[in-house]
C-alpha cells in the first residue's frame, strides 16, 4: 500500500435499511469527498469488513503458543480487510442486526475495534444516545443528515486511521505499539499536511457556504442573483 | 417562456410550499447536493420516495385491514414512511406520521383508520406540487437557466 493511495481519499461504510436514506448518506458523503460503499444491513457490513465468528476470541495481548507460532493463520486471507475502511456510519434502527449491535460487535472484534463507529438515529432518545456512546461509538447523529453532520465526520477518521493500518499489519501487540510511533509520525509528516490542507479547505469552504445561506462555490445550475430579486 | 418569467415562478412556487408547511429545511439540503455531475439528484430521490411512499400506503391498508391489526407491525411501517419523508423534507407527511405512530402505540384501530386517511391525503398533495415544481425545474433547466434556491429555508 503505497502512501499515495494512502491519503488519496477517505473510505466511509454506510449502512441502513432504507434506500432513500442510502443515496441521501451517498451523496452527502461523497459531496463532501469521501469514497463511499453502502450496505443494507448490519450483517453486510461485517462481511464487507471482512468479519468472521471467531474474531471474539482473538486477543490482542497474545499469549498463546498456537497463536504465537503461527502468526500467519492470523492474518489469513479471511480476516484480511479487502478495502481499508475509515468510518462506519450506520442508522440504529434495523431489522435484525440493530447499529447497536453491529457497534458491539465491531468493538468486540481486535481486528475491527479501531474503526470510529458514528450512529445515525431519527429518534432522540437519551438513553439510546448513551448507551451507543459508551459502547464506543464517536457520535450520535440525528435524521435526517445534513452537510453539517458529515463536516463533522473528518477528524474521527484522522484520529484513528493510522492505528487501524497497524492493526491490519502486525498482529503481536509489542510490535503493534513499537510500530504505533513511528508509522505514526511517517504519516504524519508526509501525508498530514497534505490531508489536512485538502480537507481545511473543503471544509471550510463548506462552513462558510453553509453560514452564508449560500451554496457550496462549485460550478452547479446556481443562479444566486435572484436571492437579491426575491428580498 | 423566458428563463427570467420561469425562476420567478420557481421562488414564488417554492417560497409557498415552503410557507404552507408542505416542504421544509431538509429539501433545501436535496437540493444544495444536486450539481452539475449529479443534475437528476433530486429528481431521483424524490421518484423513489414516491414508489416507496406507494408501497408503504399499501403494506398500511392491507395491515388495517386485519380482523386482528399487528400493531407492531403497523407502527414499524408508519416509523418508515416517517423516516422516508423527513429525510426529503415532507413535513406534513411526516407530522402525520409521528401522531400515527402515537395511535399505534395506544392501539387505537379507529385512530389508526382515521390517520391511514389523512396520511394518504398529504402524500398525494406533496407529490402533486413536488411533480409541479420539479416540472419547473426541468424547463428552466431545458431554457439555459440555473435553478435558483430560496436561502432562507435552508
Amino acid at each position: 500500500m503505497g502512501m499515495a493511495a494512502a491519503d488519496a481519499q477517505f473510505h466511509v461504510l454506510a449502512v441502513d435499511d432504507s434506500l432513500i436514506d442510502r443515496k441521501l448518506i451517498e451523496r452527502l458523503l461523497k459531496t463532501s469527498s469521501f469514497q463511499v460503499t453502502t450496505v443494507d444491513s448490519g450483517s453486510k457490513a461485517l462481511e464487507f469488513l471482512g468479519w468472521h465468528d471467531d474474531d471474539d476470541d482473538v486477543d490482542v495481548d497474545v499469549d498463546d503458543d498456537e497463536r504465537n507460532n503461527s502468526n500467519e493463520a492470523f492474518v489469513s486471507p479471511k480476516n484480511h480487510q479487502e478495502v481499508e475502511v475509515n468510518l462506519v456510519i450506520t442508522d440504529y434502527c434495523m431489522p435484525g442486526m440493530t447499529g447497536y449491535d453491529l457497534l458491539k460487535k465491531m468493538k468486540e472484534s481486535a481486528f475491527l475495534r479501531n474503526i470510529p463507529v458514528v450512529i445515525m438515529s431519527s429518534e432522540n432518545v437519551p438513553s439510546r444516545i448513551n448507551r451507543c456512546l459508551e459502547e464506543g461509538a464517536e457520535e450520535f447523529i440525528l435524521k435526517p443528515v445534513r452537510l453539517s453532520d458529515v463536516n463533522k465526520l473528518r477528524p474521527h477518521i484522522m484520529k484513528s486511521k493510522s492505528i487501524c493500518k497497524d492493526i491490519i499489519q502486525k498482529p503481536e501487540n509489542q510490535e503493534k505499539q513499537d510500530n504505533n510511533e513511528s508509522t505514526e509520525t511517517q504519516l504524519q509528516s508526509q501525508s498530514q499536511p497534505q490531508q489536512t490542507s485538502q480537507s481545511n479547505n473543503n471544509s471550510s469552504n463548506k462552513r462558510k457556504s453553509m453560514d452564508e445561506g449560500l451554496s457550496p462555490d462549485r460550478t452547479r445550475p446556481r443562479y444566486n442573483d435572484m436571492t437579491v430579486m426575491s428580498n | 417562456m423566458e428563463v427570467d418569467q420561469l425562476q420567478r415562478s420557481f421562488l414564488e412556487y417554492s417560497r409557498l410550499l415552503f410557507h404552507e408547511g408542505f416542504l421544509d429545511g431538509q429539501f433545501s439540503q436535496l437540493q444544495l447536493l444536486q450539481d452539475e455531475s449529479n443534475p437528476d439528484f433530486v429528481l431521483e430521490v424524490v421518484s423513489l420516495f414516491f414508489e416507496d411512499s406507494e408501497r408503504l400506503l399499501n403494506d398500511l391498508t392491507i395491515a388495517l385491514d386485519q380482523q386482528n391489526v399487528d400493531f407492531k407491525k403497523l407502527d414499524a411501517h408508519v416509523h418508515q414512511f416517517k423516516g422516508s419523508s423527513s429525510s426529503i423534507g415532507a413535513q406534513r407527511v411526516k407530522n402525520v406520521c409521528i401522531a400515527f405512530r402515537n395511535l399505534c402505540d395506544e392501539q387505537n384501530a379507529e385512530g389508526c383508520l382515521r390517520c391511514l386517511q389523512q396520511v394518504k391525503q398529504e402524500y398525494l398533495l406533496v407529490k402533486t406540487k413536488l411533480e409541479a415544481l420539479l416540472r419547473l425545474e426541468q424547463q428552466i433547466v431545458a431554457a439555459g437557466g440555473a435553478i435558483p434556491m430560496l436561502n432562507e429555508f435552508c
